[in-house]
């Protein structure tokens, strides 16, 4: 751990992709990309359908690995530490490293209680915690806690598209990790359940270092701080969001975020 | 246009009116077999018959032995059965998960005559050396395991991916996912599965002649003969008394009324919060 007076510019860096390469099977699905992520910021991810934007972030979680023949290769670094190192359990990357998928997925068995509380009971983390006060703190974080605050012993299933998405992200920070991961987690709700995701998430940056893949470019100017813009597995360019959308380098940004293609 | 219209509606009134009938030719040989054995079966009910003897007009050992039976070989059967259909569904990517899936398809309809025949040999003759009642649920678990394994394996299979990943992406274990996540999402499907499995087992007549072998008075342990219902029934069925042919179907009716009550029983007990 650093302390603060040791601060120094790297150490804002939260998470470093050096080299990443990802396969599934024999087809290369990511080529070399190099991002930095910085702590406290909001990371866009933006490309056309197939460009690898999912594949890259499921990279950062250890969670690309568990498709069949699925590999990896280069180094992602959290905290300078790489944890693609032999000695790293994906588990423990996988508590720090939270994620919220593209279509809202509570566990259809429990309740919104246990939905939320599920992920410090399944971890074992519940030890010497107070479930009920983590519980309200992650929904009241997650901007959902009065609207089921009296709902609580309901199926998860039971609320609506957009509430179980911001329930998933409850159950993400729970767990209080350092990152969230975020699959297009709007790309299955409509336009008022969307607006109140996006507000989360410029929210959620302040205690949280959040990455995004969206297909929405209108989303990901509005939400992110930095922006990467994937194309055919590749990183074409990145940059702070201000530059993406206003002052491109590359052609292909240019005539993809001005809807050229895509 | 239209003639194409009325023959396509006549098409569809066609196979729904060949699908009703083809339900009722399935349904009618089941409903005159309960019929059969609920009139033949039903004068026999009495509390002697249920309690009591052979000796004094009653199958109170053959009722006593099948509930041993089902007893044991769901304590045996069940676990292993489950156990193997967790791994074979969520751990069963690699050959040899592939080889066993094929065997246990294999066993699944393995006829249950060789399955006594192999605990009698094994066990019968080899371990314990007589006829016992713990080499029929032995035998019975044979039967059990496979079906118990395969549709634990399919219903594990119907829980979507997206449920498993939810979990993995908190942090949690494999295992745990398994235990926590998706067996309870799988959970009436299992169920479903594991009770038709005790009901199958509970008729099994076949292996029980080779393993248990039947007997005249109530359980003598483990390791000694015993009486069953199906025993009883192929007993009875083959005097030629008209009071022992009616006994049998008294014991025909308790084996239908104790797999339907069992079922019953499990249902109301698993019946969760989420019912659909």
């Amino acid at each position: 751990m650093t302390t603060p007076q040791q601060k120094t510019v790297e150490s804002d860096l939260k998470m470093q992709s050096i080299g990443l390469n990802a396969w599934f099977g024999q087809k290369q699905a990511l080529k070399d990309i190099n991002v930095d992520i910085k702590a406290n910021t909001v990371t866009a991810i933006i490309g056309p359908s197939g460009c690898g934007k999912s594949t890259f972030i499921r990279c950062l979680n250890r969670m690309h690995e568990l498709i069949p023949n699925a590999k990896m290769t280069g180094q992602i670094l959290l905290d300078g530490e790489n944890i693609f190192d032999k000695t790293v359990d994906p588990v423990m990357v996988r508590r720090r490293v939270g994620m919220v998928f593209q279509k809202p997925n509570p566990f259809p068995t429990m309740t919104i209680y246990d939905n939320v509380a599920a992920g410090l009971r399944l971890t074992g983390a519940k030890k010497g915690k107070n479930l009920d006060e983590v519980v309200k703190r992650s929904l009241e974080q997650a901007t959902l806690w009065d609207e089921v605050k009296d709902d609580l012993k309901k199926p998860g299933t039971s609320i609506s598209g957009g509430q179980q998405q911001r329930l998933c992200i409850a159950r993400a920070i729970a767990l209080q990790p350092e990152v969230i991961l975020m699959d297009e987690p709007c790309s299955a709700l409509d336009p008022i359940a969307t607006a109140k995701i996006e507000r989360l998430v410029v929210e959620l940056k302040r205690d949280y270092t959040v990455v995004i893949v969206t297909h929405n470019m209108q989303q990901a100017s509005r939400v992110s701080d930095y922006t990467a813009f994937m194309y055919l597995g590749s990183l074409i360019e990145f940059g702070s969001t201000k530059d993406i959308f206003e002052s491109p380098k590359n052609q292909l940004t240019e005539k993809y975020i001005t809807g050229e293609f895509g | 246009m239209i003639s194409n219209y009325a023959f396509r509606k006549f098409k569809n009134h066609f196979f729904f009116i060949l699908c009703a009938v083809c339900v009722v030719l399935a349904v009618v040989p089941l409903l005159s077999i309960l019929w059969e054995v609920i009139v033949r079966g039903a004068p026999q009910l009495s509390i002697n018959f249920l309690i009591s003897t052979n000796a004094n007009g009653g199958i109170g050992p053959a009722i006593q032995g099948t509930l041993i039976l089902i007893g044991l070989t769901s304590l045996i059967g069940i676990p292993i059965g489950i156990l193997s259909g967790i791994y074979l569904a969520e751990f069963g990517n690699n050959h040899y998960a592939a080889t066993m899936r094929s065997i246990n398809d294999i066993l699944t309809e393995f006829p249950s005559i060789v399955v006594g025949i192999t605990a009698y040999g094994v066990i019968v003759i080899a371990l314990i050396g007589s006829y016992s009642a713990i080499a029929g649920a032995i035998a019975l678990s044979f039967i059990l395991i496979p079906i118990v394994a395969r549709t634990t394996e399919e219903s594990l299979k119907l829980v979507p991916n997206s449920v498993r990943e939810a979990s993995l992406a908190l942090g949690a274990h494999k295992w745990r996912t398994t235990l926590s996540v998706v067996l309870p999402s799988a959970k009436s499907g299992l169920i479903t599965g594991t009770l038709l499995a005790v009901a199958r087992i509970s008729g099994e007549t076949a292996p029980l002649i080779m393993t248990i072998l039947g007997n005249r008075y109530f359980f003598q342990g483990l390791d000694q003969p015993m009486a069953a219902l199906p025993l009883e029934i192929w007993r009875d069925s083959l005097q030629p008394y008209a009071s022992a042919q009616a006994q049998g179907w008294g014991a025909a009716l308790i084996l239908i009324l104790i797999v339907l009550s069992l079922n019953i029983a499990v249902r109301l007990a698993s019946r969760g919060r989420f019912k659909k």
